[in-house]
C-alpha cells in the first residue's frame, strides 16, 4: 500500500532538513502548481475530491472557490492551518509536524497559492513545544531557500508565514473561534454566513484548513486527482491517518487507505483488547462522536459510512472503551472537558454541559436519580445541531447521547446501587 | 416589504430585518435576552428559537434563532410549536441554573427582562440540586451596583459598553458557566455612558447606585414623561418619585432624539433635586439674614413693591421653562426683560441661532447625527459639553465602513458578523478641538489649536470646498493639507455634518463652521449643521429675546431699574463677580426665584422656592430647535411651586391684568405662542391639559402601584382625593388610562408580560423606529427652501503666544462643569478637583510642576490653582475646568500671567 503522509518518517521520528526533504521529493509539487494558474490549482484539488481532515469533511476545493479572486479581491488574504489539534484521543496532526514540518509548510504554500493568500499562519496548539520548535526551524530554512517570503522561487508570488502558538482553548480549534483568537479576541465562534472565505481574519478572505488536510494538497498537485483517488477503498479519496487509544494492544497512528473497515485498524493495526478485556465500544473520531459498538465493526472509516452507522469519522482517531472501565464515568471525563472548554457564547452550551457534567459526577458519586437520566437526554437534545451556535456543544453530546443509547444499563445500574459499580 | 407566514397567518413585515424584529413589530410575545434593538443580532442566548418551515409541504421543520435569521420573503414560522416551545423554557431553564431567585431583594425585580421572559417561557421549578456558581462582585464606582450571581451571560454589557459606546474598562473575564463581566480590578467605570448598563442588563447584574439610596420599586413609582435639564440636547426622561421625593431618571425613548441611551449626566445628575442645596420655603432678608417667611407674607410683600413700580426689571434663565421665562417677561415687560445669558452666550447663542435660522443647512436630530457619514467637530469637547451627541458620532463613523458589508450582503442588524467584517476601520471624523478629547480615538485625525485656529482651520476648510469662501492667509502647511483632507472627506459623504458650539467661546470658531456647512451645501449636499447650547433651554430662551446681563446691569447703573426680578439664574456664573456685587447691592429690590440656594439668591431680599424640572410642567427648546415639553411627577412639598406659578402670584400682587385668564400651563402657552411667532408651534409639543383618552386622564403611576391606600394610613385611614393636575392631562395617581398615550404624555413604558424598559417594542411603531403616534417635540427651525446669505468672511489672524501671557480657554468636563448636575452627590464625586493646565513646554517655562501652586491674575482678582500638565495643549494657552473653577464668569477668552507660588 502506497504511503504518502508518511512517507518520509525517519525512524526515531526526527524531520528531513530542507535538502533532504528536497531529495526524497520534496517542495517539486509547490514548483509544479508555481507553472500553473491558481484556478488551475484549485480545480486540480476540487477533481480530486479530497475532504477535510478536521472532522468536517467539507470539499476542500469547494472550500477554495469560495474565496473572491480577481483584481476587485479584498487584500491580504489568508490562509490558516488549523494545528490546535486539541481533540480528546487525537494526536495525528502532531504526528504530521513533529516528523514531516516541511510537508505541512509546501502544503500550505500550494494552498495559499491556489487562493492567492499573501499572508499565512499556523495556529498551532500551544503545548505542542517539539512541533513549535521544528516548524520554526523549518519555516527558516523554508526562507532561506526561497520557498517563502517574495518572489517564491522565481515566480512573482510573494508569501508570509507565520507561527502562532495557540493559548490553550478547545474552542481555538473552532474555525472562527480560531480567527478570534488570532486577532487577540476571546475565542468566541463568528456567526456565519459570512463565511471566512469572504469574511475571515481581519475581515478579510480566509481559508482555514486542518494540518492533515494541507499535508495532501502538494501531493495531490504532483501525482493529480485520479492518483488520489486511486489511493482510496472509498468514494472519499486519498489516505487517512488513523489512530486508536485506550486498552488496545498497540495504541498508535496508521496510515491506510481511506475508507478501511474499524476491524482492520482496531484488530490488524491496534492489534485488539489487551488481554483479559473485552471491547464495549468506541469512539471513531475523537471524543465529540457518538458511540459505535461491536455491530458496527465492519464500517468502512470514511465521511459517509460512519455517519450511515450513526457516528462521525471525525478525526479518524478513534478512543476504545473495554469492558473494565465504567462507561459513565468515560462519559463525565468527557463532559468535564467539554464543560470546561465552553467559551461561554450560547446558553445550550455553557448552560447544558455544566449541567450535565454535574449530573455525571453525581451519578458516578452515588447521587443520581433516575430523572437524571431524563435530564440528560434533554441537555443531549437541548444542544443538538442548530440550537446552538457552533459545532462544540452538538460534538460535546454526541458521546454521551450514545452511551445513554448504548450503555443505558450502566446508568440505571449507577443509579439503583448508588454507586459507580466499577469502584 | 415581505411576506411571512407566522403560525399559518400571513403578514407583511419591513424589509430587511430579523425574523425577531418582524415578529416583535407584528405585537407577538418573543422572548429574547442578547438581542437589543439598538446592538442588533449575536445569536448568544438562543432564547428566541422559533420553528422556520421550508414551504408548506414541509411538516417538520427546524428550529432557527429568529433574530439571526431575516425576515425574507415567503419565510414560514411557528411561535406556538410544541418543540421551539419547549426549547425557549430549556433556554430559561438553563438560565435559572445558577441564577440565584433572588427577586425580592433584587433592584430589578418588577422591572426584570428575565423575570418576564422566564413567566413568558413558562418555566417553573428548578430541576438541579447542584451547587450555583458564585462571583465576587466589584465596586464600579458611584453610578452602578454590580451584583454577578445574577448574572445570564447574554453579553448585552460588554457589547453595549465595549462595542457601541467605545469603553475600555469592562469585559468578559474566565469562560464556560463562569464567565465574569467586570473591571479587569475594581473601580469606577471610565465610559460616559456606562449608566446605560442599568438599562441594558436584562437582568439585576448592573443596577442604579443612586436608586439604591433611595429605593422604589418601578411598580410603587409615581412618573411623568421629562427632559433633561443638563445640557442643551433635550433628551427625554422619565422622571420617577415616591413619597414626595425624586428617586431616579430613566431614559424615555425618543426615536428622534436620544432612542435608547441617555449619558450618565443625565442618568444620574437627578439627586440635586434632593440635594442640601435645594430652598424649599419661602425666604426673606430679615435683620441682614435670609429666614423663612410664610408665603402668604411673601406675596403681602410683593403687594408692597410691585404695583405701580415702573423701574422693575426681569432676568430670565436659560436652564428655565420657555413657560417661566414668558411669564417673567409678561410681568415686567418686553423691554424691561432680559434673556439672562451671560453677554458672550447671548451673542453666540443669537449667531447661532441666525445661522441655523438662515440656513442652508439645517440641524439634525440626535438619530440623524448617528447616520452622518463624514463628521467634522470644530472647537468642541462634545463627550463633555452635548455627551449623548459623542454616543451618536461613535455609531456615525460605522457608516461608511457598512457600505462594504452590505456589498459583502451581510445585513446591518447582524452585529457580530458587520463587526468582524468592518474590524476597526472607522469612517471621516475629524475633531479640531484646543485639548484632547475623549472622541479621539474614533476619530480619523485631530487638530489641537487656540480658537483662533481653530476657526482659520474651518475658514480653510470651507475655501477647499468652495472657492468663493475666504481663504486663510498665512496658513501652515499641515493646517492647509489637514483642510484640504477634511474637504474631501465631507465633499464625498452622502450626510456629511458639521457640529460647532460656544465651548471655545469664539464667534470665529461658529463662523467657520457654518462657513463649511454653506460650502457643502452650495455644492449641493445635505449637509447638516449641529451646535451646542450652554443650557437646557439656551436656544429656546433666545427665540424668546432680552437684552443680554450688560444690558440689564446698565439699567439700574443708570438709574432705569431699581427692582429686580432674577429668575433660576445664578448671576454669578455669567459675568465677573464684582459686576454682579455691583449690580445686585445697587439695586433697591432683588427677588430670586430658584430651587437651589446660588451666591445670587443669597443676595436677594426675598427668595421664592421654585420647583425643579421634575416638580414643573413646561417647555424646552433642545439645541436642535425641537420645542419639548416636560411634566410634573409629582408635587413638591412646602412652599415650592412652578416658576411660573410664583410669576403669576406677582402679576396678581402688582395688579397685572392678565394675571386674570392665566391659571393653568395652557393659559400660559397659549399667550406664549401668540405673542412669540417664533414660538407659534409649542402648542404642538404635547396635547393639552383637556386631553382625554377613552375619557380619561393619564395614569401617572402604574397598575400595580401598591401601598396607595396605606401610605398615609398611619394619619389617616381614609384615603385623601389625590391632587388634581390642572397643567396637563396626566393625574397623580394610578387610576386613569394606562396603555397606549400619546408619546410625548407617555410617563412610563409597560405592557402585559413586560415589566421592564424592554416593554418599548410594544410602543414603537417600528423597532428601532419612532413612537407609535409620532416621536415627541416639535422643531421651531427649519432653514428656508431656497437659502441666501452669503460666506463669513473676518477671518482671525493665527494665535501667537504670548511671553509672558497666558490664553485662558474652560475645559468641560461631563462632571462638574454643569451648574445643576455637579449638586448630585455621585456627579460631584467624580467631578475633578480645581486645577489649571498647561503644556509641558509651558511647565517647564514657568518652573512648575503638576500640583504646585500657581496664581492667575484677572481683571485685578487672584486665582490660586494647582498646576495640571496637560501635554496635548497648545503652547500659549492655559486651560481650567469650566464650573469647577469660576474665574469672572466662565466662557470667558482672556490673557492672564501666571505667577508661580
Amino acid at each position: 500500500m502506497e504511503k504518502v503522509l508518511t512517507k518520509d518518517l525517519q525512524p526515531g521520528g526526527m524531520p528531513l532538513d530542507l535538502k533532504g526533504y528536497e531529495k526524497a521529493g520534496g517542495y517539486q509539487g509547490l514548483r509544479k502548481a508555481l507553472k500553473m494558474t491558481p484556478k488551475e490549482v484549485v480545480e486540480v484539488i476540487k477533481n480530486s475530491g479530497l475532504r477535510g481532515r478536521g472532522g468536517a469533511g467539507f470539499p476542500t476545493g469547494m472550500k477554495w472557490s469560495f474565496v473572491p479572486t480577481g483584481k476587485d479581491a479584498p487584500h491580504p488574504k489568508y490562509l490558516c492551518a488549523n494545528a490546535d489539534e486539541m481533540e480528546p484521543g487525537t494526536f495525528k496532526d502532531r504526528l504530521l509536524m513533529e516528523s514531516t514540518p516541511h510537508q505541512l509548510i509546501e502544503g500550505m504554500i500550494v494552498a495559499a497559492y491556489a487562493i492567492e493568500a499573501d499572508v499565512a499562519y499556523i495556529f498551532l496548539r500551544g503545548e505542542y513545544i517539539v512541533a513549535a520548535e521544528r516548524l520554526r526551524k523549518a519555516l527558516a530554512e523554508a526562507y532561506e531557500n526561497n520557498c517563502l517570503g517574495k518572489n517564491i522561487l522565481g515566480s512573482g508570488y510573494n508569501l508570509d508565514m507565520h507561527l502562532h502558538l495557540s493559548g490553550g482553548r478547545y474552542m481555538c480549534g473552532e474555525e472562527t473561534g480560531l480567527l478570534n483568537a488570532l486577532e487577540g479576541k476571546r475565542a468566541n465562534p463568528r456567526t456565519k454566513p459570512p463565511f471566512p472565505q469572504t469574511s475571515g481574519l481581519f475581515g478579510k478572505p480566509t481559508i482555514v484548513q486542518n494540518v492533515e488536510t494541507l499535508c495532501n494538497i502538494h501531493h495531490i498537485v504532483n501525482n493529480g486527482p485520479d492518483w488520489f483517488k486511486g489511493l482510496s477503498k472509498s468514494d472519499d479519496g486519498g489516505t487517512k491517518i488513523y489512530g486508536a487509544s485506550g486498552k488496545v494492544k498497540r495504541p498508535g497512528l496508521w496510515e491506510l487507505p481511506m475508507g478501511t473497515t474499524i476491524r482492520e485498524i482496531l484488530e490488524e493495526h491496534a492489534g485488539g483488547m489487551k488481554e483479559g478485556l473485552k471491547f464495549r465500544g468506541l469512539l471513531p473520531g475523537g471524543a465529540s462522536t457518538d458511540f459505535l459498538v461491536e455491530e458496527h465493526l465492519d464500517v468502512k472509516m470514511d465521511f459517509n459510512e460512519v455517519q450511515k452507522a450513526g457516528s462521525r469519522m471525525g478525526t479518524g482517531t478513534m478512543v476504545v472503551l473495554d469492558d473494565r472501565t465504567c462507561p459513565v464515568g468515560m462519559v463525565h471525563n468527557l463532559e468535564h472537558f467539554f464543560a470546561q472548554e465552553s467559551c461561554g457564547w450560547c446558553t445550550p452550551c455553557w448552560s447544558g454541559l455544566s449541567w450535565a457534567e454535574k449530573m455525571l459526577k453525581g451519578l458516578e458519586e452515588g447521587q443520581g436519580q433516575e430523572s437524571d437520566l431524563d435530564r440528560l437526554a434533554f441537555v443531549c437534545r437541548f444542544a443538538a445541531p442548530g440550537n446552538t451556535f457552533c459545532a462544540l456543544a452538538p460534538g460535546a453530546v454526541e458521546p454521551l447521547q450514545s452511551a445513554l443509547k448504548y450503555f443505558r444499563e450502566d446508568f440505571e445500574r449507577h443509579v439503583r446501587e448508588k454507586r459507580c459499580p466499577w469502584r | 416589504m415581505a411576506k411571512i407566514w407566522v403560525d399559518d397567518k400571513w403578514y407583511e413585515v419591513g424589509a430587511d430585518q430579523s425574523l425577531l424584529e418582524a415578529c416583535l413589530e407584528l405585537g407577538f410575545d418573543l422572548p429574547y435576552f442578547c438581542w437589543h434593538p439598538a446592538l442588533g443580532s449575536v445569536g448568544a442566548c438562543r432564547q428566541c428559537a422559533v420553528k422556520q418551515y421550508r414551504d408548506e409541504k414541509d411538516t417538520r421543520g427546524r428550529l432557527v434563532m429568529s433574530c439571526m435569521t431575516p425576515a425574507s420573503e415567503g419565510a414560514r414560522i411557528s411561535i406556538k410549536d410544541a418543540d421551539a416551545a419547549s426549547f425557549r423554557a430549556g433556554v430559561v431553564e438553563g438560565l435559572m441554573q445558577n441564577h440565584p431567585h433572588d427577586c425580592p431583594v433584587c433592584d430589578e425585580g418588577g422591572e426584570c427582562h428575565l423575570q418576564d421572559m422566564t413567566v413568558m417561557t413558562g418555566h417553573n421549578y428548578r430541576q438541579t440540586t447542584y451547587p450555583k456558581r458564585t462571583f465576587r462582585n466589584q465596586n464600579l464606582g458611584p453610578l452602578i451596583n454590580h451584583e454577578m450571581n445574577r448574572c445570564i451571560q447574554c453579553y448585552r454589557c460588554v457589547r453595549y459598553y465595549r462595542e457601541y459606546a467605545g469603553g475600555r474598562d469592562l469585559d468578559a473575564f474566565a469562560s464556560r458557566n463562569q464567565v465574569f463581566f467586570g473591571r479587569h480590578q475594581e473601580g469606577t467605570l471610565q465610559n460616559e455612558f456606562a449608566g446605560n448598563l442599568v438599562e441594558i442588563c436584562p437582568t439585576g447584574v448592573f443596577t442604579d447606585k443612586t436608586l439604591k439610596k433611595h429605593y422604589t420599586r418601578k411598580w410603587d413609582l409615581q412618573m411623568a414623561p421629562s427632559v433633561c435639564v443638563h445640557c442643551g440636547l433635550g433628551c427625554n426622561t422619565t422622571a420617577a418619585e415616591r413619597y414626595g421625593s425624586l428617586r431616579r431618571i430613566l431614559n424615555r425613548y425618543n426615536g428622534h432624539v436620544n432612542g435608547y441611551f441617555l449619558c450618565d449626566r443625565g442618568r444620574f445628575g437627578y439627586e440635586f433635586v434632593r440635594g442640601e442645596q435645594r430652598i424649599k420655603q419661602t425666604l426673606a432678608r430679615q435683620d441682614g439674614k435670609l429666614k423663612p417667611l410664610p408665603k402668604a407674607k411673601a406675596i403681602e410683600q410683593l403687594g408692597r413693591v410691585l404695583p405701580g413700580n415702573q423701574k422693575v426689571i426681569g432676568i430670565g434663565s436659560p436652564r428655565a421653562s420657555l413657560e417661566a421665562n414668558f411669564a417673567l417677561r409678561t410681568l415686567v415687560g418686553p423691554e424691561r426683560f432680559f434673556s439672562g445669558m451671560s453677554d458672550q452666550g447671548s451673542h453666540l447663542v443669537s449667531l447661532m441661532e441666525e445661522i441655523l435660522r438662515q440656513g442652508p443647512a439645517r440641524t439634525p436630530s440626535l438619530s440623524e447625527i448617528e447616520i452622518s457619514d463624514a463628521v467634522l467637530v470644530l472647537g468642541e469637547d462634545v463627550t463633555n459639553v452635548a455627551p449623548r451627541i459623542a454616543l451618536a458620532l461613535r455609531q456615525s463613523v460605522r457608516q461608511q465602513p457598512m457600505e462594504f458589508t452590505d456589498k459583502l450582503k451581510i445585513p446591518r442588524w447582524l452585529d457580530h458578523a458587520v463587526r468582524e467584517a468592518i474590524q476597526d476601520v472607522k469612517g471621516p471624523l475629524f475633531i479640531a478641538a484646543p485639548s484632547a478629547t475623549r472622541l479621539d480615538d474614533a476619530a480619523t485625525a485631530t487638530y489641537r489649536a487656540a480658537p483662533d485656529d481653530l476657526a482659520r482651520l474651518g475658514f480653510a476648510i470651507a475655501h477647499a470646498l468652495d472657492p468663493q469662501a475666504p481663504d486663510v492667509p498665512d496658513l501652515a502647511a499641515g493646517a492647509r493639507s489637514l483642510a484640504e483632507q477634511i474637504a474631501a472627506a465631507l465633499k464625498s459623504a452622502k450626510r456629511p455634518l458639521v457640529i460647532s458650539g460656544p465651548s471655545s467661546s469664539s464667534a470665529a470658531v461658529i463662523e467657520a463652521a457654518a462657513n463649511v456647512a454653506r460650502g457643502l451645501a452650495k455644492a449641493g449636499q445635505a449637509v447638516g449643521l449641529a451646535f451646542t447650547m450652554p443650557e437646557a433651554n439656551s436656544l429656546g430662551a433666545n427665540l424668546m429675546g432680552g437684552g443680554d446681563l450688560s444690558a440689564a446691569f446698565k439699567a439700574v447703573e443708570e438709574g432705569r431699574a431699581d427692582t429686580v426680578i432674577i429668575l433660576e439664574n445664578d448671576l454669578y456664573l455669567k459675568a465677573p463677580a464684582a459686576a454682579v456685587d455691583r449690580f445686585l447691592d445697587a439695586a433697591r429690590h432683588v427677588i430670586a426665584i430658584d430651587y437651589l440656594s446660588t451666591p445670587t439668591v443669597a443676595k436677594s431680599e426675598l427668595a421664592l422656592p421654585a420647583g425643579a424640572f421634575a416638580e414643573s410642567d413646561g417647555t424646552l427648546v433642545s439645541s436642535e430647535g425641537r420645542a419639548q415639553r416636560f411634566f410634573q411627577a409629582y408635587i413638591p412639598k412646602d412652599d415650592i411651586q412652578q416658576s411660573w406659578r410664583w410669576l403669576i402670584e406677582m402679576m396678581r400682587a402688582a395688579g397685572r391684568s392678565e394675571a386674570e385668564s392665566w391659571s393653568t400651563l395652557d393659559d400660559v402657552i397659549a399667550a406664549l405662542a401668540q405673542g412669540i411667532s417664533a414660538l407659534a408651534k409649542i402648542t404642538e409639543a404635547a396635547p393639552s391639559a383637556k386631553f382625554r383618552k377613552l375619557g380619561e386622564k393619564i395614569a401617572r403611576a402604574p397598575n400595580r402601584y401598591s401601598g396607595r391606600t396605606s401610605m398615609l394610613a398611619n394619619i389617616n385611614v381614609s384615603e385623601p382625593k389625590p391632587p388634581d393636575d390642572p397643567d396637563s392631562a396626566l393625574a397623580f395617581s394610578m387610576e386613569g388610562y394606562q396603555e397606549h398615550p400619546p408619546p410625548s404624555l407617555t410617563p412610563f413604558f409597560w405592557a402585559p408580560g413586560w415589566n421592564s424598559i424592554q416593554s418599548l417594542n410594544k410602543f414603537q411603531s417600528e423597532i428601532k423606529g419612532p413612537l407609535r403616534g409620532g416621536d415627541p417635540g416639535v422643531r421651531l427651525i427649519e432653514p428656508p427652501e431656497t437659502a441666501n446669505g452669503s460666506f463669513f468672511s473676518s477671518v482671525p489672524k493665527p494665535f501667537a503666544a504670548r511671553p509672558e501671557e497666558w490664553l485662558l480657554v474652560p475645559l468641560y468636563h461631563i462632571f462638574g462643569s454643569e451648574e445643576l448636575s455637579r449638586q448630585a452627590p455621585a456627579v460631584a464625586e467624580l467631578a475633578p478637583k480645581p486645577y489649571l493646565a498647561v503644556n509641558s513646554e509651558d511647565a517647564a517655562h514657568l518652573q512648575v510642576q503638576a500640583g504646585d501652586q500657581i496664581e492667575v491674575n484677572l481683571a485685578g482678582t487672584a486665582h490660586r490653582l494647582p498646576v495640571a500638565i496637560h501635554p496635548d495643549l497648545p503652547k500659549g494657552i492655559a486651560g481650567f475646568p469650566a464650573g469647577v473653577v469660576s474665574l469672572e464668569g466662565t466662557g470667558l477668552l482672556a490673557w492672564s500671567k501666571l505667577s508661580r507660588l
